[in-house]
């Protein structure tokens, strides 16, 4: 039986989320058209708006849709920066270990705008603490944005947003939080958090792929990065993915279910099994969903591909360059040394995981680290001669 | 067997994974990253290396219906095959970086994580034979198809080596052949060219790449008399045999061409001289490995073939052990004999072993018997 705990890469459809998908898909009409079929359309689209709103705790006007994760952070950041540029500031702060979403956002606004980066220190977690933010925020006048991931998509740490968005505040600086990993699984409300954007994405929650969505706040200056036919009030023109929507808007409107119990059952079966092994990331403010492990002496690689081989699926955790993990900025940024960096595996559990899964990965996980072990330590030597 | 092909993203390693896949073993497909900054796409005739091959190498593993992950071995790479070909080069010795990759990587850095991971062996898409010899031990020969013959730069492996590799492609007869049976299998990379750079080198200009990274000095071109002749860049950047570039100037008195004879990094000279100069009796190193079973009586002079390059002629020569040292005398003497390549012995189809070659003797400056 195959076992899947990459949830955090992707999660299956929802069921609800699947039927309200497939029964929009056959809706006539362009959202934008003033004809009945297009006032249909208009009425699913705004429908999914509010109830995504809702789950936001924002307006629904505030609600724009886009293409996803990445499309809602680069507009987010980059649209920001130019409303903020205008002004004269030009410094984005943003905390180590971001998603590469942010981080190559901003390194492209650094090398082709006139952006200065301000990469903020984390500590072991990979938390900001409060200090680190009123110190730069102290020091330099010409702040544009911060940008900080809600919960981190690798290591799971939960950063401390409404305390440091409040910080921000005092500054009148704007703020924009990458919640795609943090969305139906953090409390959040847009409307009590001193934000000014927030990015989410369907897919991670159960929703079809292909659509997200960024909550702007009215008085937030943001320039669009697509000019066209003045859609999403002007900030992400083109029609509408009606249907994505309705799909996205039944994933979020489920319950959030609680995953810590099952796990802590992971968290703890491996501690007992492994002991060298190694928990990454907040141990108490993490999602419920992440366990995130350092296997010193291992390869993440070798890990996950003994591991696929016996049908259970995980993830490295940190992103990939033509299929290769690179050794996780995320764990650098936290203080690790890229020896260390290089033996994570992250398990990210879903709404259907079940205890079964788990004590399947535990029976197999410490057959399988020996093994990488083995191979991690290049101890054998083929060749005789040399 | 469980077997882990290496998947280039080139026709003929796609081809061997999938008879690998129809001779019934469990097949999983490894592309190797030997860059951290891998270019995107594919530019010349570099074979490997860039995305674009990585996806090549999956959309094939994908129709053989194999697992498929990329393996990175770029630190591996780095220090075992690019900084020695830089070290090699700035001894004043002309290394074969295929040759190391195969020694140091795909058959050693691969194929020990493979046997650590599980597998058996290491499937690739080079053109030799692996044959079992009547008592059990491996032996490494020839392809069927000479032309496309890959045996020179395996013959850095040694038995235990060989017996965890399997080439399906060895007994194939010919490179279309191979490339007929991609397209019917459907692998859109039937027509890919073949490569035939240095992966390493994007733009193919080796000379260049080099000066990057070799310091070099201006110093002065000298004849076998020690006359100077001239002057030059850098003595790093020349090979031996090399008879173009000298930009010496003056014809030599009798008129005839000058070639470059040999490299003395230490003084940054380039020593020059007439084409029979050039001329090898004797060639020797002692950094050697048999590929298969060492030969019984390697202390007598063996009968059989060398070749000094990739794609130079075998020619007929003697071999022994003596001092600590492999010594091969061609029966004619050999040209242009670069300090740095393997020199490896084959009787017959069947690849002995070899050694680099690190000392050679003139066959002019011999005294006459």
């Amino acid at each position: 039986m195959s076992v899947y705990l990459d949830h955090a890469a992707t999660t299956p459809l929802r069921a609800e989320a699947r039927q309200a998908f497939v029964g929009a898909l056959d809706i006539l009409g362009n959202p934008s058209s003033i004809h009945s079929h297009g006032q249909n359309a208009r009425r699913l689209l705004e429908e999914s708006r509010e109830l995504i709103a809702t789950e936001l705790d924002c307006e629904p006007i505030e609600v724009v849709f886009t293409s996803g994760g990445t499309e809602s952070i680069n507009f987010a950041i980059v649209g920001a920066f130019r409303a903020a540029k205008e002004k004269g500031k030009t410094r984005i702060l943003v905390p180590q270990g971001e998603h590469h979403a942010t981080i190559d956002t901003v390194e492209w606004l650094v090398k082709n705008e006139g952006a200065i980066a301000q990469w903020l220190p984390v500590d072991e977690y990979g938390r900001l603490a409060s200090e680190t933010l009123e110190s730069v925020l102290g020091e330099h006048q010409d702040c544009a944005l911060l940008s900080l991931i809600w919960a981190n998509n690798e290591v799971g740490t939960i950063q401390p947003v409404p305390e440091l968005a409040a910080i921000a505040a005092d500054y009148s600086l704007p703020v924009h939080v990458d919640a795609v990993g943090a969305f139906k699984h953090v409390e959040i409300s847009f409307r009590d958090t001193a934000i000014s954007a927030l990015s989410i994405s369907s897919h991670k929650i159960g929703g079809p792929h292909g659509i997200g969505a960024v909550a702007i706040k009215r008085n937030a200056a943001i320039k669009p990065l697509l000019h066209g036919g003045g859609q999403e009030r002007g900030l992400r023109p083109g029609t509408q993915n009606v249907a994505a929507a309705v799909g996205f808007a039944a994933a979020a409107r489920l319950p959030k279910s609680n995953m810590q119990v099952l796990r802590d059952e992971l968290i703890f079966g491996i501690q007992r099994d492994i002991p060298q092994a190694r928990l990454m990331g907040d141990p108490i403010n993490r999602l419920d969903s992440n366990a995130h492990f350092i296997f010193p002496g291992a390869q993440g690689d070798s890990l996950l591909f003994l591991l696929d081989a016996e049908g259970i699926s995980v993830s490295t955790g940190s992103a990939c360059q033509a299929g290769v993990p690179e050794v996780s900025h995320v764990l650098l940024g936290m203080g690790l040394d890229p020896s260390e960096a290089i033996g994570a595996l992250r398990f990210s559990l879903g709404v259907d995981s079940t205890r079964e899964d788990i004590s399947q990965l535990l029976r197999t996980l410490p057959s399988v680290y020996a093994k990488a072990l083995k191979a991690g330590l290049s101890d054998r030597n083929v060749k005789s001669n040399t | 067997m469980k077997v882990l092909a290496a998947m280039s993203g080139g026709v003929d390693s796609a081809v061997a994974a999938a008879r690998a896949v129809d001779a019934g073993h469990e097949v999983v497909g490894v592309h190797l990253a030997l860059s951290r900054m891998p270019g995107t796409l594919r530019t010349g005739s570099r074979g490997c290396c860039t995305i674009e091959d990585s996806m090549d190498a999956q959309r094939v593993a994908n129709l053989i219906g194999i697992p498929f992950y990329v393996w990175d071995f770029s630190e591996r790479f780095k220090a075992d095959v690019v900084d020695d070909f830089i070290a090699e080069y700035a001894a004043g010795r002309t290394p074969n970086p295929c040759l190391r990759c195969n020694e140091k990587i795909k058959f050693a850095a691969l194929l020990e994580k493979a046997l650590d991971l599980g597998f058996d062996a290491v499937v690739t898409g080079h053109y030799a034979k692996v044959v079992e010899a009547s008592d059990g031990s491996r032996q490494l020969h020839r392809a069927a198809d000479w032309a496309k013959d890959q045996s020179y730069v395996l013959g850095v492996l040694d038995e235990q080596q060989l017996a965890h590799t399997m080439f399906p492609l060895g007994e194939t007869p010919s490179k279309a052949v191979v490339r007929a049976e991609a397209a019917e299998r459907g692998f859109a990379i039937a027509k890919k060219p073949d490569s035939h750079d240095i992966c390493f080198i994007p733009d193919g200009d080796t000379a260049a790449w080099l000066s990057e990274r070799i310091p070099s000095a201006t110093g002065d071109i000298v004849d076998l008399e020690g006359n100077k002749l001239g002057e030059h860049n850098g003595a790093t950047s020349y090979t031996v045999g090399q008879r173009k570039g000298l930009r010496i100037g003056f014809p030599a008195p009798d008129g005839k061409p000058r070639f470059v004879l040999e490299i003395r990094p230490k003084s940054n000279e380039v020593i020059v001289g007439p084409k029979e100069a050039l001329a090898i009796s004797q060639l020797a190193g002692s950094r050697l490995s048999w590929a298969g079973k060492e030969p019984v009586n390697i202390h007598e002079p063996l009968s059989c073939q060398i070749q000094i390059r990739a794609h130079a002629d075998p020619v007929d020569a003697h071999v022994v052990f003596l001092d600590g040292e492999l010594v091969a005398t061609p029966i004619e003497p050999l040209n242009s004999v670069a300090k740095g390549q393997s020199c490896v012995i084959y009787v017959g189809s069947r690849v002995l072993g070899q050694f680099t070659i690190d000392r050679t003797v003139s066959a002019v400056s011999q005294p006459v018997p």
